[in-house]
C-alpha cells in the first residue's frame, strides 16, 4: 500500500489518477520521493511524467541486485524536472525469471546508453531498445559483474 | 563491434579512431563512418578504462570507498569525495560544522579550475594553440600544490571524510590561495589573449559542434555543456549543497551551442569560481572541522593516547567500520562536467549495499554523434575535446 503522506504528494497523486494501478507503493525519505511503478506500465508513466509533469531530464538508470531475496533486481530511474527543480526516483521490481522491462529510450535519448550499462552489468533485458548491447565489458565476456553471486575475484 | 550500417552501394568509408588516439584524452574509440571527409555516423566506443569501482565499494567499508572515488574522475577528485561524503552523511543524517563546509566549497572550486586548465589546455592543443597548454599546466601546478598542502596528495586527496574534513587545513594553506587569487586573473587574460579574437581559433571553433537545447536535455547532458546550449540549471545554484545557498556568483548561459561558445563559458566560469574562493576565504567560519559523531569520525590522535573511549572508537572504524542505517540517498553535486551523481543504498551494514555513478562524461559522449556528424573530420577533434570527457569517469 501507499504511504499516506506519499500518496497527497503532487506527483504520486496525479499518477494515480492517470492510472490508479500503476504506481504499488512508494516512499518519502530523507528528502527524496520514491515511487514503486508496476513493471509493465513503466513506459506510459514515464511518458506521463515527462509530458504532464515536467520531467524532461533522466538523470540515472541504474539498478540493485537483491539476491537471493525475490523479486530480485530493482530497475532505479532517476528523474529531473529543471521547471521545479525537484528529483522524483521510479522503481521497478524484476524477479530473476523474468528480468525484462520496457526500454524508456522512445522517452528519453539518455536512455540509451544508461540501459545498455544496466544489461551489461546485470543482465536485465530492455524490450524494444535499439540495439541492446554489452558497452563497458568486452563483447564476449561472460556474466553480469554487478550481480551478488558474481565474484569479486577468482571468476575466471 | 558497435553497429555498422555499412550502405548497399558502400561509397562510404569505415575508419578506426582510437581508442590510443592523442585528442581522444584517454581510450576513447569511434568508430566513423566517412563520406569523403565528412562525418556520416560517429559511433563511440567505450569500457577501455573499466576498472569495476562500483563493485569494489560493495566489498569496502564507507569509510575505505572514499579512497575509490578520487580515481573516478582523477581531475576533480574533491568533487567525487565531496559528492559521495555528502551522500553518506545523508544516510548517517549527519550535519557537518560550517567551517568544514566552507573549506569543502573552496576546495572544490579550486578544483573546478584546475580541470577547466586541463581542459583548455588540452581543447587548445588539439587544435593547435600548443603554448596555451603549457600556460595551463603551470597554473594548474599551483593548485595542485595547495592540494598537497591540505591533504599531502597532489591528485588522490580523499581530503573530505564522512563527518567533515580529514584534518584541520595546515595555516600556510591560505596564502598559497591569496597567492593564486592574486595571480590568476592576470593569466586567465593572457589565455584570452592568446585565443579569444585569435582567427584561427574562432575559424576552427565558432559555428562548429552546434547542440540545440532539445538534444541537449533529451540526451541528459549536463554542466558547462548544456549552458552552452541556453538551459541555465547549475546545481550549486539550483538545489545548493555544502552551504553554496550563501556564496553569490552568476551562471553564465549561452545561446550559441557551438565550441567557442563552450569555450567563453568555461573561461567566464573560471571567473566566477575565483569570486567564491574570495568570498570563503573572507568567511570562513571559527570551529571544529568534524562533527561531534563518535564512532562514525576518526577520533584525535592526542586523544587516542590519553583516552580509552578514543581508542575503541578508532579500532572499531579502522576493523569494521561504522554501522549506516538502511536506505538509500541519491546526492548530486556540480562537477566541472555536469552532474554528478551517487546514489548510495546501505542494507544496514559497514559496507555500503550499492554504489552508483551517475557521471556527466558518461551522458554527454552520447552527444558526440550529434556534434559531429555532417561535419568535416577535422572538426571532430575540436567537438571531443569541447564536450570536456573524463573516460576515467565513463567507464568508472
Amino acid at each position: 500500500m501507499i504511504p499516506h503522506e506519499v500518496a497527497e504528494m503532487p506527483d504520486a497523486a496525479a499518477l494515480s489518477e492517470f492510472d490508479p494501478e500503476a504506481v504499488i507503493d512508494g516512499k518519502y525519505d530523507r528528502g527524496e520521493l520514491t515511487l514503486v511503478v508496476r513493471a509493465d506500465r513503466i513506459q506510459r508513466v514515464c511518458e506521463f511524467l515527462k509530458a504532464q509533469r515536467g520531467y524532461r531530464y533522466l538523470s540515472d538508470v541504474t539498478a540493485v541486485d537483491w539476491f537471493p531475496s525475490e523479486p530480485r533486481f530493482e530497475v532505479i530511474y532517476h528523474l529531473y524536472s529543471h521547471h521545479r527543480k525537484e528529483r522524483l526516483r521510479l522503481k521497478s521490481r524484476l524477479s530473476e525469471a523474468a528480468a525484462e522491462i520496457a526500454s524508456v529510450v522512445p522517452v528519453w535519448g539518455a536512455a540509451n546508453w544508461y540501459e545498455r550499462e544496466v544489461f551489461d552489468l546485470f543482465g536485465i533485458q530492455f524490450r524494444g531498445h535499439p540495439h541492446l548491447r554489452r558497452i563497458l565489458m568486452p563483447e564476449d565476456w561472460q556474466g553480469h559483474p554487478l550481480r551478488k553471486d558474481y565474484p569479486i575475484t577468482g571468476y575466471r | 563491434m558497435p553497429e555498422l550500417a555499412i550502405p548497399p552501394d558502400a561509397r562510404t568509408l569505415v575508419l578506426n579512431m582510437g581508442p590510443q588516439h592523442p585528442s581522444t584524452h584517454g581510450v576513447l574509440r569511434l568508430v566513423l563512418e566517412l563520406d569523403g571527409e565528412t562525418i556520416v555516423r560517429a559511433t563511440p566506443d567505450i569500457g577501455y578504462l573499466h576498472t569495476g569501482i562500483e563493485k569494489s565499494c560493495e566489498s569496502m567499508t564507507f569509510h575505505q570507498a572514499i579512497t575509490l572515488t578520487d580515481r573516478i574522475d582523477y581531475l576533480c577528485p574533491l568533487t567525487n569525495n565531496l559528492c559521495y561524503v555528502l551522500a553518506v552523511e545523508k544516510l548517517l543524517g549527519l550535519e557537518v560544522p560550517p567551517r568544514a563546509q566552507w573549506m569543502r566549497v573552496m576546495l572544490n572550486e579550486l578544483t573546478r579550475i584546475a580541470s577547466h586548465l586541463v581542459w583548455l589546455g588540452t581543447h587548445a592543443i588539439d587544435i593547435g594553440a600548443m603554448s596555451v597548454f603549457l600556460y595551463c599546466f603551470r597554473e594548474r601546478e599551483e593548485i595542485l600544490n595547495i592540494f598537497e598542502t591540505a591533504s599531502g596528495q597532489r591528485m588522490m586527496t580523499s581530503y573530505f571524510r564522512v563527518g567533515g574534513l580529514a584534518l584541520e587545513p595546515p595555516r600556510d594553506i591560505f596564502p598559497r590561495i591569496e597567492n593564486f587569487l592574486k595571480s590568476f586573473p592576470a593569466r586567465l587574460q593572457e589565455y584570452e589573449d592568446l585565443l579569444t579574437r585569435n582567427r584561427i581559433w574562432i575559424g576552427r571553433t565558432r559555428g562548429v559542434g552546434i547542440l540545440s537545447a532539445e538534444d541537449a536535455l533529451d540526451l541528459g547532458v549536463s554542466g558547462p555543456t548544456l549552458r552552452a546550449s541556453g538551459i541555465d540549471w547549475d546545481l550549486r545554484r539550483d538545489n545548493p549543497y555544502s552551504s553554496y545557498e550563501k556564496f553569490s556568483f552568476q551562471v553564465p548561459v549561452s545561446t550559441d551551442g557551438d565550441v567557442y561558445a563552450r569555450y567563453l563559458l568555461r573561461i567566464a566560469e573560471m571567473r566566477e569560481s575565483l569570486k567564491i574562493i574570495r568570498q570563503a576565504i573572507d568567511g570562513l567560519p571559527e570551529g571544529p572541522v568534524q562533527a561531534h559523531a563518535p564512532g562514525v569520525v576518526m577520533p584525535e590522535r592526542e586523544k587516542m593516547k590519553t583516552q580509552m573511549e578514543a581508542l575503541i572508537y578508532h579500532f572499531k572504524i579502522v576493523t569494521e567500520g561504522f554501522r549506516v542505517p538502511p536506505g538509500e540517498v541519491y546526492q548530486a553535486v556540480e562537477s566541472p562536467r555536469g552532474e554528478m551523481g551517487y546514489y548510495v543504498v546501505s542494507d544496514g551494514t559497514s559496507r555500503p549495499y550499492r554504489v552508483k555513478v551517475r557521471s556527466p562524461s558518461f551522458a554527454n559522449l552520447q552527444a558526440l554523434p550529434k556534434l559531429a556528424e555532417g561535419r568535416l573530420l577535422s572538426d571532430l577533434v575540436a567537438c571531443i575535446g569541447t564536450i570536456d570527457i573524463v573516460l576515467g569517469e565513463i567507464d568508472r
